[in-house]
Formats: structure tokens, C-alpha cells, sequence
């Protein structure tokens, strides 16, 4: 069963793409497949000039570190660890930065997304919308070239739902980064700078 | 400290009771596993000593003649036994034997069976004749005297040591006489010291006497049954002992041979009690694969984040590792406490024994060895309950996660 067909898709630095349509039309399918999450059996996936969809699952993960950021609709953030921890977690493994440098960029982020003051404050003793705001400053941290957003805001209310938003949109422009979101929010998905609809695994637009 | 370590470290904080249940498990099992391995081989080794410290390491016996019949029973292939049991020139085959390197003393020993009267009892009883220096080389004598004076035997020419179950019998003391009776002769002698070996058989029949004075009551002037040898390593008996037959045509046997079934008595004692208390530490491994494949299956979704920014297959494997890796470093380390203090305590435990040796308290060997069985035994059980479920975490694939269809 092909569940994408026929997709064409390429995202610019400092650009934000919404991909909308109907549940099961292939968008969370395609938003894994450029983020590496998925091999596919056919086409490619290039990214930063790298082909990437016959590359070895050790390759992928790499460029998975490096180059892509993941924010979902659950928060997926570890628990156990502070909200600090969490977003130190991709640094760490990237070890591009020093343990001090790493903990000030980390607070830096936190920061950013309004959580400066709870950076050392267990996940899960935050607020859903701050927890959805760790995960978002956690995707920053290694200043990936793509972050790709499933349903960022599915589970936040409106007002948390704006602040993730302004605050993905926002970044990205600023560091130069490709935002993708998939969305069903059509407010949402008027507010970035491309629409891409999609219908039984195309691209209908 | 490493990432994965240091994701480890919360995940089994984070399931603290059972991990805790699977440490107790390990630091027990590996705790008994070290005590029981102590007993066993302190008194595998208590038995081992005395028995070197009573017979000696090596028996010279009968000289060996070649022989034309492939058939006879003999102590190897085309030989056989001379018939009168004695060794012929004893003087000179004792000093061909302390010409070996490992050979530490030689001592010449003539038995046999005679009849001990006391002032009030009878008794059958064995005469050793030998040299007491000597045999002092070759035996714990010295130490197993209870009552009495080594030195007043070496001055008193019908002086006697009798083993403290055969004094006991014949109700003799230090100082008392009795006389032998054998080959129509009978001779008084005096009680000179009483010692005690442990081992009853030895201690309930035998007598020793001057080596010359047996020599004359037995009417075998330079006459030796065989000749007990020490060794300055023992453990090399049965090797010694090939090559001391080979050179001086007389059968020598390892203490190793004479006490087979003592030995392999031990050996299985010490088997099956490692076998039974590793049964706990495999249950405890048991507890610690269930606890890690339930937090495999609790944390599939911070497996897929963490596959998802960047951690390798690997990296996640190696968080499962890390977890078993850091209970049986614990369990290692407080369970081989917890077995030293054990066996500390076990060695305290008043025990009263006679028979195959003499002891008043439990006998303990203390040997690096145990640790280490123990914590290779923990460590292939922790090992194996930490592979399956970090290789099952391994495998997960984190796009399947992420949309909620992970099997």
C-alpha cells in the first residue's frame, strides 16, 4: 500500500511550512520521512546535501543529532530529569559543546521560551504548556537546520497553543532555521509562509 | 559522567523498589554463595592439612619387579609387587627419595599389629616405630601433643605415644606404663605424651615407639614398612610421585590417591552448594529481567525521543546495560561484603567434630577465588536478565512509537 505518492516537497532556511489535511492522508508520514524518523522504499530524502534515504541507520541518527529538531503533540519529555536536563539531553549527545557551555545555552533557551525561572525544576512537576515549551527549547538546542513539528499544539489551549507557536515561528526565523508543522489548525496553518495540502498521500496544491 | 550513564542512573532511581528487590537478590545470593564456598573449602582444606599433617604427602611402599606377565596385578603395566610388603634397604631408598627437589623430609616408619595392656584394660592396638626427628619433618606431631613432653620421649628409650582415643580407652595418662604384647614377647613402656590427630581411626590404635626399639620388639632389625614423605608442594604429590616410581622401582602413592573419596566427597559438597546458592542469584536475575522489560515497555515513548534527537541504537542498548551494569556493581560489592562479614561470623560458630578431623569451631578458607566465582556467577546472570530487554530496546523503531503503533 503506498501511503505517499508522488511528493514533491523542499523547505528553505528561515521558512515556515504548514502541511495540512485530513487525519490519515500521509502528513505525520511525510513529516517522519524528512525527519528520518521512516526509510522509504522509494524516493529521496536530501538534506543539507546529504541523500539520506539510503543511508545506513547509523548515518541517519547522526544527521537526525545535527540537523533535524522534533517537536510532537505528546511532549515526550523524560520525566525523571529537570526541565534543564531535558534540553541539555540532544547537546550531550552531540558533545559539540562543553558541559558549562551546554548548561548556559540550555538556560538560555528555557529562557527564550518563558521557562528561566523553572529550568531546574523536575518535567513533571510543569504545567502541560511548559512542559510543550521544554520540548520546544529541547528541539533548539543543537540549532538543527529543520525542526519539524507533528501537532505541536494538539494538546495545549489556545492561549499556550499561540505562545508555542510565536515561539517555534519566531525562533526560526531568527536563527535561519526550516520550520515544518503539521497542522489541523487552519488559523495556525494560514499564519506560516507556505500551505502545503495534502489528500490520500499527494500534495493536492 | 556519560549521557547514557547518566540516563541510566534515573531510569533505575526511578523504579527504586524492584530494582532494590533484584540488588537484595544479587548482594544475597552473591553473599552465600562466598560463606558456603568457605565452609566448604575450609573444611576441605582442614581435612587436607591434617591429613598431610598425620600420613604425609607421598607413601613409599613395595618395591616393584619387572615382570614377564602382562596380566598381573600390579601398580603398572608389567611390574609387579614383591610379597613381603616391606621395603628392602630402606636406609638407602630414603635417601635416594631426599635427593628430590620438592621432597622436604623422609621418615622411615615400621608397623604392626599388637596387643596394649593396661593396668586395667586391653586394647588391639598398631605400633609405629619411627625417628622422631624425622618424623617431626614429615608430620604436625609437635602441635598435636596434648598431654605431656615431646622431649622426655626423645630421652626415654621405652617411652610411648599413645593418640588420645586409645588413652582414653585403656584409662593411661602421662607418666603411666603398660606393656605390648606381641610375637611372644611382652615389653613395658611409658606413656610419654598423648596426642590427638582428629582423624579416630588414627588417634583409637596408634602407638609410637622409637623406630630402633620397634625394630627390636618386632624382631625386624633395619626393617621399614614404608616411608612417609613430605613435600615442600604438596599439590604437586601425584607428578612426584610418578617420578619417584619410576626412579627408585617402589610404589609411591599421592595423598591425592589415598583420600579419593574424601576428595571428591568435598569436591561435590562444594559443587552442589555453589549450584544451590547460585539458584538465588539467578532468581534475582530473574526479578531484574522482568523489572528492565517492563521499563523497556513503560519507556518506549522516551526511547523514541531520544532515538529521535540523536541516540544511536547503541547508545540505547547501552542505557539497558548501564542499569544492569550499576546493580550488580552494587550487588557485587555490598553481597562480597556481606559474604566476608558472613564467613567471619560462620568461623565464630562453636562446632564440635571428630572423626575425619578434630575441630571446635566452624573452619573457613579465605580465598580470593570464592569472590570471584561469586561475582562471575552475578555477572553472567545480570548480564544475560540486562541483553534481552536492552537489545529489545534497541530495536525499537521510534517513528512506530511516535505514531502510537509500536507492537
Amino acid at each position: 500500500m503506498h501511503v505517499l505518492r508522488g511528493v514533491s516537497f523542499a523547505a528553505e532556511r528561515g521558512r515556515v511550512y504548514a502541511i495540512v489535511g485530513p487525519s490519515g492522508c500521509g502528513k505525520s508520514t511525510l513529516l517522519y520521512q524528512l525527519g528520518l524518523l521512516d526509510q522509504p522504499d522509494d524516493g529521496q530524502v536530501w538534506i543539507n546535501g546529504g541523500l539520506m534515504s539510503v543511508a545506513d541507520d547509523g548515518r541517519r541518527t547522526a544527521a537526525r543529532c545535527r540537523h533535524v529538531g522534533f517537536v510532537f503533540q505528546f511532549h515526550f519529555l523524560l520525566l525523571e530529569f529537570t526541565a534543564l536536563e531535558n534540553v541539555m539531553l540532544p547537546m550531550r549527545k552531540l558533545a559539540r559543546l562543553t558541559p558549562p557551555a551546554m548548561e548556559e545555552r540550555a538556560l538560555g533557551l528555557l529562557a527564550v521560551v518563558g521557562l528561566g525561572d523553572k529550568a531546574r525544576r523536575a518535567a513533571a512537576h510543569l504545567s502541560g504548556g511548559e512542559q510543550q515549551r521544554v520540548a520546544v527549547a529541547r528541539a533548539l538546542a543543537n540549532e538543527p537546520t529543520a525542526i519539524l513539528a507533528d501537532e505541536p499544539t494538539g494538546n495545549l489551549d489556545a492561549r499556550n497553543s499561540g505562545l508555542v507557536f510565536d515561539l517555534l515561528t519566531s525562533l526560526a526565523r531568527q536563527n535561519g532555521q526550516t520550520v515544518v508543522l503539521v497542522t489541523h489548525n487552519p488559523e495556525m496553518a494560514a499564519r506560516c509562509d507556505d500551505v502545503r495540502p495534502m489528500r490520500d498521500g499527494q500534495f493536492v496544491r | 559522567m556519560p549521557p547514557n550513564l547518566r540516563i541510566a542512573l534515573r531510569f533505575l532511581t526511578a523504579r527504586k523498589r524492584s530494582m532494590l528487590m533484584s540488588l537484595a537478590g544479587i548482594v544475597f545470593g552473591v553473599g552465600f554463595f562466598i560463606v558456603t564456598q568457605a565452609q566448604t573449602s575450609g573444611f576441605e582444606d582442614f581435612f587436607i592439612r591434617t591429613i598431610l599433617g598425620t600420613n604425609g604427602a607421598l607413601r613409599v611402599e613395595y618395591h616393584i619387579q619387572a615382570t614377564a606377565d602382562p596380566d598381573a596385578p600390579a601398580a603398572a603395566p608389567g611390574t609387579k609387587e614383591s610379597s613381603d610388603g616391606d621395603i628392602e634397604n630402606p636406609e638407602l631408598v630414603a635417601a635416594a627419595v631426599r635427593q628430590f627437589r620438592n621432597v622436604s623430609g623422609v621418615s622411615l616408619i615400621l608397623q604392626a599389629g599388637v596387643n596394649l595392656v593396661g593396668s586395667a584394660y586391653a586394647s588391639p592396638a598398631r605400633v609405629y616405630g619411627v625417628n622422631l626427628d624425622d618424623h617431626l619433618a614429615v608430620t604436625d606431631l609437635a602441635r598435636q601433643i596434648l598431654r605431656g613432653d615431646l622431649e622426655e620421649y626423645r630421652r626415654t628409650p621405652n617411652g610411648a605415644l599413645l593418640g588420645s582415643a586409645l588413652a582414653t580407652w585403656l584409662h593411661l595418662g602421662t607418666g603411666d606404663t603398660f606393656t605390648i604384647e606381641t610375637r611372644g614377647q611382652t615389653r613395658r613402656y611409658r606413656v610419654c605424651a598423648i596426642y590427638e590427630t582428629g582423624i579416630h581411626d588414627i588417634d583409637k590404635e596408634r602407638v609410637y615407639l622409637h623406630l630402633a626399639e620397634a625394630r627390636s620388639l618386632l624382631q625386624q632389625p633395619g626393617a621399614a614398612s614404608y616411608i612417609q614423605v613430605a613435600l615442600f608442594d604438596p599439590a604437586r604429590a601425584p607428578e612426584d610421585a610418578r617420578q619417584l616410581q619410576a626412579v627408585i622401582s617402589h610404589t609411591v602413592t599421592s595423598w591425592q590417591q589415598r583420600e579419593k573419596s574424601w576428595l571428591e566427597v568435598f569436591r561435590v559438597l562444594r559443587l552442589s552448594s555453589a549450584i544451590t546458592v547460585s539458584t538465588i542469584i539467578l532468581v534475582a536475575g530473574l526479578g531484574m529481567f522482568n523489572t528492565l522489560a517492563l521499563l523497556v515497555m513503560e519507556k518506549t515513548k522516551e526511547i523514541a525521543i531520544l532515538r529521535s534527537m540523536g541516540y544511536t541504537r547503541n547508545d540505547i542498548a547501552q542505557i539497558f546495560l548501564w542499569q544492569g551494569a550499576l546493580v550488580f556493581a552494587a550487588g557485587a560489592t555490598f553481597g562480597a561484603l556481606f559474604g566476608a562479614g558472613a564467613t567471619w561470623a560462620v568461623s565464630r560458630l562453636p562446632i564440635h567434630i571428630r572423626g575425619i578431623f578434630s575441630t571446635d569451631s566452624f573452619v573457613v578458607t579465605w580465598s580470593p577465588w570464592h569472590y570471584g566465582a561469586a561475582v562471575t556467577v552475578a555477572a553472567v546472570v545480570v548480564l544475560f536478565a540486562s541483553y534481552l530487554p536492552a537489545r529489545r530496546a534497541a530495536r525499537l523503531e521510534p517513528g512506530d512509537i511516535v505514531r502510537g503503533t509500536a507492537q
